[in-house]
């Protein structure tokens, strides 16, 4: 995989977001490390796809300073937002697929944008997009609205992965699925970002993919952040955090991950 | 990124040719390297190696390159070994090849540009007139039997969201319908100077500003005001609740929807267009009575002289008579298509377009026909 595993490639610090009179984040400090699968997780309105939003540029904070790839994305010019851009993908919720595009031509939109390439290689690259996210042979032709929830979310993560990013932002990306189609999800995800090398940064509400694929857990509470493996948080005596994970749902999923973890889980620590 | 090199060169080798791949295989470099490979003339039933320890960085697209190659060599026969693969990026490769090969999706042009997509369009462009002409004729049915029922049970009537109606289509138009009118009235008197100062009937300004706006213009533009403000309002409330599931939940609940939604817009706007009609046509007037002071230096009294000598309190009525039937049109049409509206926020957008078309071309045709109908009856 890429070199320097382990090393923060987004950090986040003293990150101020207010709305009206109402703050959502305030101090709030992250380091997101090379190849690893992080999770965020919190309360509704606690601001995790607000926080999604800041580091990806859609939401200007009130203060702090984010850093990604070593640069300070608040204070890039046009030209270099749209260089750091290319290291990024972001899924969101409903995939927002462009619907006016089919599959094929929404995977090839950011190629378009950014590459000089004969048609017949963005034909090529879309179907191996297509093919990578699990979307059978027929998906590149159709339009989004011929799609099923869960197709249009594998439809976006090709997208997001068009130009092959370090990083990639996932907004919820197993609400609306059916939790057979959610864990097929979550392996995906998994699978990709052990073989591609990437970089995730999950805001999630399904305890089930938190224990299935991330690495370590972020949980907003208070305004700010908490960082942890799952068994550093499962300790937390925080009584958000354990009303959280040992609520019914935490401890079922927890179960249910046991029973899992010697066939499919793998640390991606190890493999990194 | 994209500028740090990435190569790929062809030599023989003791009765083998090697590939030798070298650089960032990266989506960045993807053209040129697939203006090269595409450039190399692929050899048959040869031994081929593809070498793979220059290789610094690569991702999924750079890998599809290699496998497109390596495919494309077993095809012709050759015999493809790679060789000096790094350990790192085994996983990648395994990952595109598991993606499987895939056919390219191929874009058909879209059906409608072909000359059989424009005949079966018109096809179905008549064949959708039809079925929505008697879709809309049968939601006017429901419409009256509603009002039929709350004429006999007047305590479901909804006064409330009645008088919001009124003051939403009324009320909050005036502004609008005002100034537009005051100007529809200074362009008529003007044109109208400019013409017959030339027979020196410039009095006959006032009749002809007179008789044509109470008549025609001012109901006819206020309608299309209203057509296009409160015609696509409706449809894009009843749309976007449509959306939100609200009118499924209204129904689950025991509420009627065309009860609770379209009577208060329907009474709410046959009050308004009329009224608003009245003051249109004030506001036209004081325009063009101001435009005549102005250009033709007929002052106020004389201008009402004139203009009680070319009026009847017919030509008032003609105009105002319609205001009704227009107010209906725009209210059927504009809760109608809201509820065609489909579960998605697309075709909010569309139905709200088609219902603000429609009924200003169904308001117009109606008052051709009421100007038929008139003349015959001689009025």
């Amino acid at each position: 995989m890429r070199d320097g595993a382990g090393e923060p490639i987004i950090r986040v610090r003293g990150l101020v977001n207010r709305f009206g009179a109402q703050t959502i984040h305030d101090g709030l400090d992250l380091d997101v490390r090379r190849g690893e699968v992080l999770g965020i997780v919190g309360g509704s309105g606690s601001g995790k796809s607000v926080l999604l939003r800041s580091i990806v540029g859609l939401n200007r904070p009130v203060g702090g300073r984010i850093e990604v790839l070593g640069t300070d994305v608040l204070a890039l010019d046009d030209r270099e937002r749209r260089v750091l851009e290319q290291q990024w993908g972001v899924l969101f919720q409903d995939g927002a697929l462009f619907s006016s595009l089919t599959v094929a031509q929404n995977i090839e939109v950011p190629l378009k944008e950014f590459y000089d390439m004969p048609p017949h290689l963005l034909g090529e690259i879309a179907a191996v997009k297509v093919g990578l996210t699990g979307l059978g042979e027929d998906a590149g032709a159709k339009y989004p609205a011929q799609l099923s929830g869960g197709m249009r979310k594998r439809a976006g993560l090709a997208r997001a992965l068009a130009l092959d990013p370090e990083i990639v932002f996932l907004d919820e990306p197993t609400s609306g699925l059916d939790p057979i189609a959610a864990g097929e999800f979550d392996k995906l995800i998994r699978d990709l970002q052990q073989s591609l090398g990437l970089t995730v940064f999950m805001v999630t509400h399904d305890l089930d993919s938190l224990y299935a694929v991330c690495d370590r857990i972020a949980v907003l509470v208070d305004k700010k952040i908490r960082v942890g493996t799952l068994d550093e948080l499962l300790r937390d005596d925080h009584p958000w955090i354990r009303s959280y994970f040992h609520g019914p749902r935490g401890r079922a999923a927890q179960i249910s991950a046991d029973e899992h973890s010697t066939t499919s889980r793998t640390p991606a620590a190890i493999s990194a | 990124m994209a500028s740090a090199a990435a190569t790929v060169v062809a030599s023989e080798e003791a009765g083998a040719i090697v590939l030798a791949a070298a650089g960032e295989w990266l989506v960045g470099a993807a053209g040129e390297l697939d203006r090269r490979l595409r450039g190399f003339s692929l050899p048959s039933r040869r031994q081929v190696t593809l070498d793979l320890a220059g290789i610094d960085r690569l991702d999924t697209t750079g890998a599809w390159l290699l496998l497109r190659t390596e495919h494309d060599l077993i095809e012709r026969g050759n015999a493809v070994e790679l060789r000096n693969l790094r350990e790192d990026f085994v996983p990648l490769l395994d990952q595109v090849r598991a993606g499987g090969r895939l056919a390219p999706t191929i874009h058909q042009r879209p059906a409608h540009h072909t000359l059989a997509g424009f005949i079966a369009r018109i096809g179905r462009f008549t064949i959708g007139m039809f079925t929505r002409t008697y879709s809309v004729l049968g939601f006017f049915g429901l419409v009256c039997a509603t009002a039929a029922e709350l004429v006999t049970h007047p305590r479901r009537i909804r006064t409330v969201a009645t008088i919001s109606q009124i003051e939403q289509t009324g009320v909050n138009a005036l502004g609008i319908v005002g100034l537009l009118s005051f100007l529809i009235g200074v362009v008529i008197a003007y044109q109208g100077a400019d013409q017959l100062r030339r027979f020196g009937a410039e009095i006959y300004t006032v009749d002809l500003l007179g008789v044509s706006i109470l008549r025609e213009l001012g109901v006819l533009m206020t309608a299309i005001i209203i057509a296009g403000r409160s015609g696509s309002a409706f449809t894009a409330e009843l749309g976007t609740m449509r959306v939100n599931e609200e009118i499924d939940a209204m129904r689950t609940i025991g509420l009627d929807p065309v009860e609770v939604l379209v009577m208060p817009r329907l009474s709410g706007l046959l009050v308004t267009l009329p009224l608003l009609t009245l003051y249109a046509n004030l506001m036209a007037l004081l325009g063009g009575c101001l435009m005549c002071q102005a250009v033709l230096g007929i002052t106020i009294p004389q201008f009402i002289r004139e203009l009680q000598y070319a009026l009847y309190p017919r030509t008032f009525w003609i105009g105002v008579i319609k205001a009704p039937f227009f107010a209906a049109i725009i209210a059927l049409i504009g809760c109608y298509e809201g509820f065609q509206v489909s579960r998605s926020a697309q075709s909010v957008g569309q139905m709200t377009t088609l219902s603000v078309v429609e009924s200003i071309f169904l308001v117009i045709v109606t008052d051709a026909v009421f100007s038929v109908l008139f003349s015959i009856l001689g009025i």
